[in-house]
C-alpha cells in the first residue's frame, strides 16, 4: 500500500485499469492517511469521506461493467473556493463558514463526470487573498517540507495536501500567483492556464479579470490529465473562451530542439536569492542540453506589476465582495439595530483583516476623485505590461525564470503586525502573468537547504500544451519533481 | 497621497465595514503603506496609453433571451440567515 501513495494520477489510473487495486481501497488508503497527517498540516478543511467512498464504489462498478473513463476512481481534492453542492464551501472565510453550496461549479461537475473521486476541500487564504495561507479563518496551513514554514498561498492547502501525499493532485486557483508560488514552495507542478481556458462558473470570485483555475500535481503528465478534464468552453462563464482544447497528454512527446527561451533580465535582478538563481540557471542549462536556446528579454514595466495589481485586484474584489451583506446567505451579526448596522457588523465580523484591507483599498481606488489616478492609471500600466510580453513573444517561444525570489518562509515572518506590502512583493515574478492573462507553470527545479525551488515557465495565450510538454521533457531528464518531504516519506514506515 | 483617519472612516462607511478605534488606526498605517507602494505608478508617463480592462479586451457575450434557470426559491431561501414566508428578513426599514 505504501508506494501507492507515491503514485500520481497517470500511474494510479493504470493500477485501477489493471484491477490491481479498487478505487474504494485506494480512497480508504487516502482517507486514513488524511486522518493521520492532516491535523499537523491543516491542509483540508472538510473531508468528504462518505461521498468519496460512494463515488469510488460508483467508479469501481463502472469499471466492472467496462464503462469507466480512463481517470475514473482516481482520488483528488478541491480547493474550497469551488462550489460543491451539498458540501460546505467556505473559501477560507468566516463569512461562508455556514454556506452549503446549492450547486456545483463547472470544474466540479466536469471532474465528477470524469469519475474522479473528491476526498475533500482544501484550506486556503481567505477569499484567495494571501501568499502564505495565513489569512484563513480555519488557521494557517503548514508546509510538509518543514512545518515551521508556510506552504505559500493562496492555494496552500491544496499544495500541502499534494506534497504530503494526502491526495495525488488538487485543484487550485491563481489571481496573482496562487497556484505557482505554492507549487514552488512545496515542490510541485502547478499550472495557471490562460485566462478564459477554464470556467470560472461556481468559483468564488476574487478579481474577476484575473482569476483562473488550474491544478497542483506531482508531474506535468498529471497536470495535463487534470487540465484536460477541466478546460473548455462554458456558456455559463461570460468570459470563457470558445476555442478547441488540444489533447494535452498526446502533446507531451515533443523534442525541445530549437525551442527559444526568453530569460527576462528583470527576474534575475536585485532581490533574488543568489542560490535560487544558481539553481534556476542550472535548470536553464538543462534545456540548452536538450537543444533549446536562451535569449535575454526585457519586461520593461514588470517593476510596476505589483503596484498595478494592488489597484486592479482590490478594486474588483471590493465590487465582488459587496454581495456579502448578511441578508441572503453567509454570516449575519447578532441583534442588528438597523439595516446599516446589519451590513456593517456582518461584514466586519465575517471578513478577516486582510480581506477588509483589500476591500478598503479597492473602495478608495474606485471612489470619486481618485478613479483616474489609481484605477485608470493601473489599467494603462496593465496594457504596457501586456505589450512587454507581446514584444518578447515575437522573439521567443516561452519565458523562464524563478517562480519566487526565495524558498518557503517562516510562519508569522511576513504576517502578524507586519507591513502587508512585504507579503505583496512575494508575487513579484508571477503577478504580471495574470495582468496579461497568459498561461504560467511552475515546476520543481532543485532543492536549497532541503527546500524546493520553482522554475516558472510562461507562454503566449493558449500555449498550455507547449508549457506542459516543456515541463514534461524537463521531468524526463531530472528527478526534482519526485523528491518528497519528510512527512510524505514518513508514511512509508507507517504501513 | 497619504490618507488620514477621516478618509479611513469614509472608506469604511462606503464599504459598509464597522471598524473600532484600533482597527481604524491599523488600517490607516497599513493602507498608507500600500498606497505608497502603489504610488510608484506615478513615476511612469502613461500619456496616450489606452487603459486595458481585460487581457483579451473581450466584450460580454450575449445569450438567447430564454429562461434557463429552474425554480430554486426554497433551496436559496434555506441559506438565508433569516427568512419567512418566501422573503429574506432584515431589521425594520420603515416605521
Amino acid at each position: 500500500m505504501a508506494d501507492l501513495l507515491d503514485q500520481g494520477i497517470a500511474s494510479l489510473a493504470k493500477s485501477l485499469a489493471r484491477k490491481e487495486i479498487s478505487s474504494v481501497e485506494l480512497t480508504k488508503t487516502y482517507l486514513s492517511r488524511i486522518a493521520a497527517h492532516n491535523p499537523g498540516l491543516n491542509a483540508y478543511v472538510t473531508v468528504t469521506a462518505e461521498q468519496a467512498l460512494a463515488q469510488a464504489a460508483t467508479a469501481d462498478a463502472a469499471r466492472a461493467r467496462g464503462t469507466a473513463g480512463p481517470w475514473a476512481g482516481v482520488p483528488f481534492a478541491h480547493k474550497d473556493i469551488f462550489c460543491t453542492q451539498g458540501v460546505r464551501t467556505a473559501c477560507g472565510s468566516r463569512m461562508l463558514d455556514n454556506f452549503i453550496a446549492p450547486y456545483d461549479a463547472t470544474v466540479v461537475e466536469r471532474m465528477r463526470d470524469a469519475g474522479l473521486v473528491m476526498l475533500g476541500k482544501t484550506n486556503m487564504d481567505e477569499f484567495a487573498m494571501g501568499s502564505s495561507n495565513e489569512t484563513s479563518w480555519y488557521g494557517p496551513v503548514r508546509n510538509p517540507w518543514n512545518t515551521d514554514l508556510v506552504p505559500g498561498g493562496s492555494s496552500g492547502g491544496s499544495a500541502a495536501a499534494v506534497a504530503a501525499h494526502l491526495c495525488p493532485a488538487a485543484t487550485a486557483t491563481d489571481t496573482g500567483g496562487s497556484i505557482r508560488q505554492p507549487a514552488s514552495f512545496c515542490g510541485l507542478t502547478g499550472i495557471k492556464p490562460t485566462y478564459g481556458r477554464v470556467s470560472r462558473w461556481g468559483m468564488i470570485a476574487f478579481a474577476s479579470s484575473l482569476d483562473q483555475a488550474g491544478v497542483l500535481t506531482r508531474s506535468a503528465e498529471d497536470a495535463a490529465i487534470l487540465l484536460q478534464t477541466m478546460a473548455g468552453f462554458d456558456p455559463r462563464d461570460s468570459t470563457s473562451v470558445d476555442l478547441p482544447v488540444p489533447d494535452y497528454l498526446a502533446g507531451l512527446g515533443q523534442s525541445l530542439r530549437g525551442l527559444r527561451i526568453g530569460v527576462p533580465k528583470q527576474h534575475f535582478a536585485q532581490g533574488l536569492n543568489p542560490e535560487v538563481e544558481r539553481l534556476i540557471r542550472s535548470a536553464l542549462a538543462e534545456f540548452e542540453r536538450q537543444g533549446a536556446t536562451l535569449k535575454e528579454v526585457s519586461l520593461d514595466n514588470s517593476h510596476l506589476s505589483v503596484a498595478a495589481y494592488y489597484v486592479i485586484a482590490p478594486a474588483e474584489a471590493s465590487a465582488n465582495l459587496s454581495r456579502y451583506d448578511g441578508v441572503r446567505y453567509g454570516y449575519r451579526c447578532d441583534k442588528p439595530a438597523d439595516l446599516e448596522d446589519l451590513y456593517k457588523r456582518s461584514r466586519a465580523e465575517g471578513f478577516g483583516a486582510e480581506v477588509k484591507r483589500r476591500i478598503m483599498v479597492g473602495t478608495y481606488a474606485l471612489s470619486a476623485g481618485f478613479y483616474d489616478a489609481y484605477y485608470i492609471k493601473a489599467q494603462k500600466i496593465r496594457r504596457l505590461i501586456k505589450n512587454d510580453f507581446d514584444r518578447a513573444f515575437s522573439e521567443v517561444d516561452v519565458i523562464m525564470g524563478p517562480t519566487s525570489p526565495h524558498t518557503a518562509f517562516a510562519l508569522g515572518s511576513k504576517s502578524k503586525d507586519k507591513d502587508p506590502v512585504a507579503m505583496y512583493l512575494e508575487d513579484i515574478y508571477t503577478i504580471a502573468v495574470n495582468l496579461a492573462g497568459l498561461p504560467g507553470l511552475s515546476i520543481p527545479a532543485g532543492l536549497l537547504n532541503g527546500l524546493p525551488v520553482g522554475l516558472q515557465i510562461v507562454g503566449p495565450n493558449f500555449a498550455e500544451d507547449r508549457l506542459l510538454n516543456i515541463a514534461h521533457q524537463f521531468q524526463l531528464a531530472t528527478d526534482w519533481h519526485t523528491r518528497t518531504p519528510g512527512v510524505a516519506a514518513a508514511s512509508r514506515g507507517d504501513r | 497621497m497619504a490618507i488620514e483617519l477621516k478618509d479611513i472612516e469614509n472608506i469604511a462607511h462606503l464599504a459598509r465595514l464597522q471598524l473600532n478605534t484600533a482597527e481604524k488606526a491599523e488600517a490607516l498605517g497599513s493602507i498608507n503603506n500600500i498606497l505608497m507602494m502603489i504610488d510608484e505608478m506615478r513615476a511612469l508617463d502613461t500619456a496616450g496609453v489606452e487603459p486595458l480592462a481585460h487581457a483579451f479586451e473581450a466584450s460580454q457575450r450575449l445569450r438567447e433571451d430564454v429562461v434557463t434557470e429552474t425554480d430554486q426559491r426554497a433551496a436559496l431561501l434555506a441559506l438565508a440567515p433569516n427568512a419567512a414566508e418566501g422573503l429574506f428578513l432584515v431589521p425594520k426599514v420603515l416605521e
